[in-house]
């Protein structure tokens, strides 16, 4: 058998193709088709590999050339952070981005801090140390340049990586005064650019691996390839709740190709858990051999015979025991005024109570991870996105210390909150260590699916009261799911109310659940903003003047204190997407919901136009709204609103995850059903709030209110309200 | 295990699997060529789309023995240097996100429009049904399969 080394450092790549004279392509601003018809568009003038680098921080290394290299700190996963992380630093290091090459980093915790992408945190948190890094390095340049010149550095200016003395007409390369920046003094402090110098940030920027993944280079995880590396695959418990009792693998050692099979622990006596070590099968059986598909025939030859060992929960149980818990009162989460009173003194009770049940992640790349363990040391390599958390665990498991353990973060085939929890690295790291040879561990789509740290089912109960102008006097919601309740008590509509209650229950469960995009605003949202439209219709009121009136309260006489929003920039992008969708126009056939939501320090409102084509529901158009302060590359963002869009409506229509006895329901895309091309709406138009605010992330926020938006159009559209998800199982679209 | 001549973006490749092997992972494991991905292994989600003789396929469902005399295209074959019609247009909308169904979509695409040159919106959801993309860019997908159309 024969394996291709594959080398994913892109600089490695670039060197190469200058050796070989090749066309490499490192530019990602387009040459219009229409000024030069016969040559591909993106291609750019390549970049010449300097004879020596400089480094100046940890983000960036110039060529004495003037070739920068900036490093992006976070695993990407499909975020596009590879993109605009870097921007932020070229935009205050003051170069032209065309000659910008990105590297991404691997873990390195000394140089980089929280190398984490989730909770839409990267460029929030990114912000000023990105920002840092880029005008300390230019500082540094400056200073070494004023050296040369003899000139104070009061006296010179930057602009696309050439330093000017503009008093005596000179000017030097960021390339020819590298080495010696490189030994000056880091300052303490630096200047930052104003907004209205940015030439960098707020430009439409593409994928800084655009080319590369639509010409197939090798990028994840599942592509890494090294010499003398075996394919490990797991086999786990057919469902939660059990564990192996026998195994009978002599069968599957005698199949072609096949070197090992054992079991694993990857959670031994004595291990203490952190945060991202949910992992419901720690006890495992590997297959270890020469080709992926000879492992995969080879764990079908198992004969595990597996016992029960905590309870065997079926979706009927997790159901009747949240309707149980919603029934029921709990602690106060939150509570202001009076409630009961309040309910007692309404002319109008609208309760209702919403569901949803496990979602699976489904990222498109199974999980997966290369290690190659020795003795003292450990090389891993793959895609997770919380590699700081994984090295302790694989320290702790494997017994070797942190410092000898390196983990390169690949691009990733999507994350979706699947890969905080890096147990299948450990497992890596265990079979490597075992079999003693560098092996790469696949998932197959049906081990991935069947074993998820899942989207948790949720049950919410929503009470609200009217008085007799229609104003909302009373609001009580109460909500349970498995590992925790999806309700945020601080959240809006808390603070626009006077008498408000908001009440969690937790069920407990062995089914592993976790993050997934948008932890629980994934289903709240769609909850909360049906609920509210029904009330709306209720009090006789538009829905989005009813949202404003509560939003001007909370604005101007905010009950509590402790809300977790500002009110006037929720408002703010729902009489944006009021405008921007022509909000109060009608069309035939064409039936229209609003929603609006906060989270992850975004605001989003969404007016989605639905028809009924044959019996079946198109969404013809969304137009969004989102304030996510300023909008560091908006060709990234707009991609990142639609894509959550896409998603919303594809898992409050379509998806579900269901369980007999501990038993996944749903194992594959023939069973699970996933949003196709067919569905996704027809259009997608994304309006931006510009108010120079700090930048706050884009990975989450859009996905969250598009479940109601969808909801409430699909009532104007069938008359019938949708309180369970997927809507795509409910009578009133069954017809 | 039994010796196998493919022709893989029109070079001829010798290996030796089993019969059943699926082309996903001869292409994957026996050549090195990673470019085409596994996602379901049931021709279900499209990630490992490649073309035989022209035509749109699911390599994780295609055995090795019944690829005697066809021709396999794959990403890495598409174009030589990234210039194909689709490849350019998937770039210039900048479709991707994670990226990891797209060499499948692009790969779709690609057999649509040698097909059909002016695809309409239902001909382009029929074409690239089969190849999902979780992070949601089928409306960019949409625009750059109209593109790739109008520039092939």
């Amino acid at each position: 058998m024969t394996n291709n080394i594959i080398q994913s450092n892109r600089r490695s790549f670039l060197k190469a193709s200058a050796a070989a004279g090749g066309g490499m392509v490192l530019g990602f601003q387009l040459v219009s088709c229409k000024t030069e018809p016969k040559r591909p568009s993106f291609v750019q003038p390549m970049l010449e590999e300097p004879k020596e680098w400089s480094n100046l921080n940890g983000f960036i290394s110039i060529g004495e050339n003037g070739v920068v290299t900036i490093m992006s700190p976070n695993p990407e996963i499909g975020q596009n952070v590879k993109t605009s992380m870097p921007m932020i630093v070229a935009e205050e290091l003051d170069v032209s981005w065309d000659n910008v090459i990105v590297e991404q980093a691997g873990l390195d915790t000394d140089k980089y801090q929280r190398q984490i992408a989730g909770g839409s945190q990267s460029i929030r948190f990114g912000w000023d140390g990105l920002r840092k890094a880029g005008a300390t390095a230019r500082h540094m340049l400056v200073a070494a340049a004023a050296g040369q010149l003899d000139v104070p550095a009061s006296e010179l200016t930057t602009s696309e990586g050439v330093i000017y003395h503009k008093a005596s007409d000179r000017s030097l390369g960021y390339g020819d005064v590298a080495t010696a920046a490189a030994t000056m003094e880091v300052p303490e402090e630096v200047e930052l650019k104003e907004i209205k110098d940015y030439k960098i940030i707020g430009t439409d920027t593409r994928n800084v691996d655009g080319f590369d993944i639509a010409t197939g280079k090798p990028l994840f995880g599942l592509d890494v390839q090294r010499p003398g590396m075996l394919i490990a695959m797991i086999e786990h418990a057919p469902a939660f709740g059990m564990k192996i009792k026998s195994i009978d693998d002599s069968q599957a050692k005698s199949m072609p190709g096949i070197k090992d099979v054992f079991t694993i622990n990857v959670e031994p006596d004595g291990f203490e858990k952190q945060w991202s070590d949910v992992n419901a099968h720690p006890g495992l059986v590997a297959v270890v051999g020469e080709s992926t598909w000879q492992v995969m025939k080879a764990k079908k030859a198992l004969k595990i015979e597996w016992e029960q060992d905590t309870s065997a929960e079926s979706s009927s149980d997790h159901e009747a025991s949240l309707a149980g818990l919603v029934a029921k009162s709990a602690e106060a989460a939150r509570k202001d005024g009076n409630v009961d009173n309040a309910f007692a003194n309404a002319v109008k009770i609208v309760e209702k109570t919403y569901n949803a049940p496990f979602l699976a992640h489904n990222t498109m790349e199974p999980m997966n991870f290369f290690a190659h363990v020795t003795k003292d040391k450990a090389e891993l390599e793959g895609p997770v996105q919380t590699a700081q958390f994984l090295r302790p665990t694989v320290s702790a498991v494997c017994g070797i210390p942190e410092e000898n353990i390196t983990i390169m973060m690949t691009r990733m085939g999507g994350g979706f909150g699947r890969r905080l929890y890096g147990h299948y690295g450990t497992e890596a790291a265990v079979i490597s260590q075992k079999v003693g040879a560098p092996i790469k561990l696949v998932y197959s789509r049906e081990d991935d699916m069947t074993q998820g740290t899942y989207r948790p089912a949720y049950k919410v109960t929503y009470k609200a009261g009217l008085d007799a102008d229609g104003n909302m006097i009373a609001f009580h919601v109460r909500g349970a799911g498995t590992h925790g309740s999806p309700v945020f008590a601080d959240r809006y509509p808390a603070g626009t109310v006077d008498n408000y209650l908001a009440e969690n229950h937790t069920l407990e469960s062995n089914i592993s659940t976790g993050a997934w995009r948008a932890p629980r605003s994934n289903f709240i949202a769609t909850a909360e903003q049906s609920f509210l439209d029904e009330v709306a219709e209720a009090a006789g009121k538009d829905p989005i003047d009813f949202r404003l009136e509560l939003f001007d309260r909370a604005d101007k006489n905010p009950v509590g204190e402790k809300n977790d929003y500002d009110a006037k920039r929720y408002a703010g992008v729902l009489k944006l997407v009021k405008e921007k969708s022509n909000w109060g126009s009608t069309e035939e056939g064409v039936y229209r919901g609003v929603s609006a939501y906060y989270c992850h320090n975004s605001y989003v409102a969404q007016v989605l136009d639905v028809t009924i084509e044959d019996g079946a529901p198109k969404v013809k158009r969304v137009c969004c709204a989102v304030d996510c302060g300023i909008v560091v590359n908006p060709e990234g963002a707009i991609n990142q609103i639609e894509g959550g869009i896409v998603d919303g409506i594809g898992h409050a229509m379509y998806s579900a995850l269901s369980f007999d006895k501990g038993k996944p329901k749903q194992n594959n895309f023939n069973n699970y059903r996933l949003i196709r091309h067919s569905e996704a709406p027809e259009s997608i138009d994304v309006h931006f709030v510009d108010n120079g605010e700090r930048p706050t992330g884009l990975g989450e926020p859009s996905l969250p209110p598009i479940g109601a938006a969808l909801a409430n159009a699909l009532y104007k559209a069938t008359g019938t309200r949708l309180y369970t998800q997927p809507f795509n199982e409910q009578e009133a679209l069954l017809g | 295990m039994a010796t196998y001549n493919i022709n893989v973006n029109g070079q001829s490749k010798e290996v030796n699997v089993e019969s059943d092997t699926p082309l996903l992972w001869v292409l994957r494991d026996s050549l090195g060529m990673v470019g085409t991905k596994y996602g379901c292994g049931i021709s279900q989600c499209g990630a490992c789309t490649v073309h035989i003789d022209g035509k749109a396929a699911r390599s994780c469902s295609t055995p090795i023995s019944s690829l005697d005399g066809k021709k396999i295209t794959t990403i890495e074959g598409l174009s030589a240097d990234g210039s194909h019609p689709v490849q350019q247009a998937w770039i210039e909308h900048d479709v991707p996100q994670c990226g990891y169904c797209q060499a499948g979509q692009i790969m779709s695409a690609a057999a649509l429009i040698d097909s059909n040159k002016n695809p309409s919106d239902g001909d382009i959801a029929e074409a690239m049904n089969g190849n999902i993309c979780r992070c949601g860019t089928y409306t960019r997908i949409k625009a750059a399969v109209k593109t790739a159309a109008k520039n092939a």
